[in-house]
């Protein structure tokens, strides 16, 4: 009797390790997704893009520089990442990395709707609020596939999005700067430093 | 079924990765350059001795190796998965996988 249950048994055996050593890489890949070196040059490009923005001599020219500060900061956060997992061995089509990606979407794609809204509306005041607080709920959501440094950057974003909302619009592109400048540069530096780049 | 793929694999190797904390170490290094003891530890759930023990039984194979350094003057213990080690762990793939294919196929 138990040599017929042999078979079944190592087959049940063999089962359990490969769905374990699946589990085991998905969970090891938190610590290889987010680039922590791009981020920090998104910070050093979002100083350069407040710069350029506090030369403008209109609102809405400021905000059209920040326009392509988010475009060239998703090309460099994009092409990190894709170094990173390329260099650690990680398919950013599966796993973690690919949930980081998808979660990052939601409530990147609202905070751009919204903001067009506004903008169409000409109630451009409230659009650095919008973008602060949409970018900090992605980065929160992404970072629950993260190390846990990743949704604190987060919500480092949202009080500073929250902020934008009752300072003056003089202020905003300071703050811009603060939030999308330093906040990327410190909490870039810090995960480079803790986990793996 | 077992026995005729440790006897094809070599059983020392199957004895080695079978054991599931050591095989965990060897799945989470696989797909990461490098990872510290801490990440470890969060990674695969389990007390600082027991992974020292095992993490140690594979660096003795050669399959991982450990660099100890500094950061911030506080002790920084990283893990790194070896040639051997990653061939290693692929044959026990190979393995667990042909077993999985073997059952499957009517007798």
């Amino acid at each position: 009797m138990p040599n017929s249950e042999e078979p079944s048994r190592t087959h049940e055996h063999a089962l359990s390790q490969l769905r374990y050593i699946r589990s085991t890489m998905d969970g090891a890949t938190r610590f290889t997704a987010v680039p922590g070196t791009g981020m920090a040059v998104i910070g050093l490009t979002a100083l350069v893009a407040a710069a350029l923005a506090q030369a403008q001599t209109t609102r809405d020219g400021m905000l059209l520089v920040w326009v392509g500060e988010a475009v060239a900061a998703a090309g460099v956060g994009l092409a990190a990442l894709v170094l990173k997992s390329r260099r650690a061995g990680v398919d950013l089509a599966r796993g973690s990395a690919r949930k980081f990606v998808l979660a990052l979407m939601p409530s990147g794609i609202c905070a751009a709707a919204v903001s067009l809204a506004l903008a169409v509306h000409e109630q451009t005041t409230l659009i650095p609020a919008v973008w602060l607080t949409g970018y900090g709920s992605a980065v929160i959501a992404a970072g629950t596939h993260s190390v846990p440094t990743v949704p604190i950057m987060g919500a480092a974003f949202v009080v500073a999005g929250l902020a934008a909302l009752f300072v003056t619009p003089q202020f905003q592109n300071a703050l811009l700067a603060l939030s999308f400048g330093g906040i990327h540069i410190a909490f870039g530096i810090h995960i480079a430093r803790h986990h793996g780049g | 079924m077992i026995g005729r793929l440790r006897d094809e694999g070599g059983a020392e190797v199957f004895r080695l990765v079978n054991e599931r904390v050591r095989l965990g170490i060897l799945s989470a290094l696989a797909v990461t350059e490098y990872l510290s003891f801490a990440e470890l530890k969060q990674t695969l759930g389990v007390t600082d001795g027991n992974l020292s023990i095992h993490a140690r039984k594979l660096e003795e194979a050669k399959f991982i190796t450990c660099e100890k350094t500094f950061q911030d003057r506080r002790p920084l213990t990283q893990y790194t998965l070896t040639p051997r080690g990653r061939a290693a762990f692929e044959r026990y793939l190979g393995h667990m996988e042909a077993l999985i294919e073997a059952m499957r196929k009517p007798t």
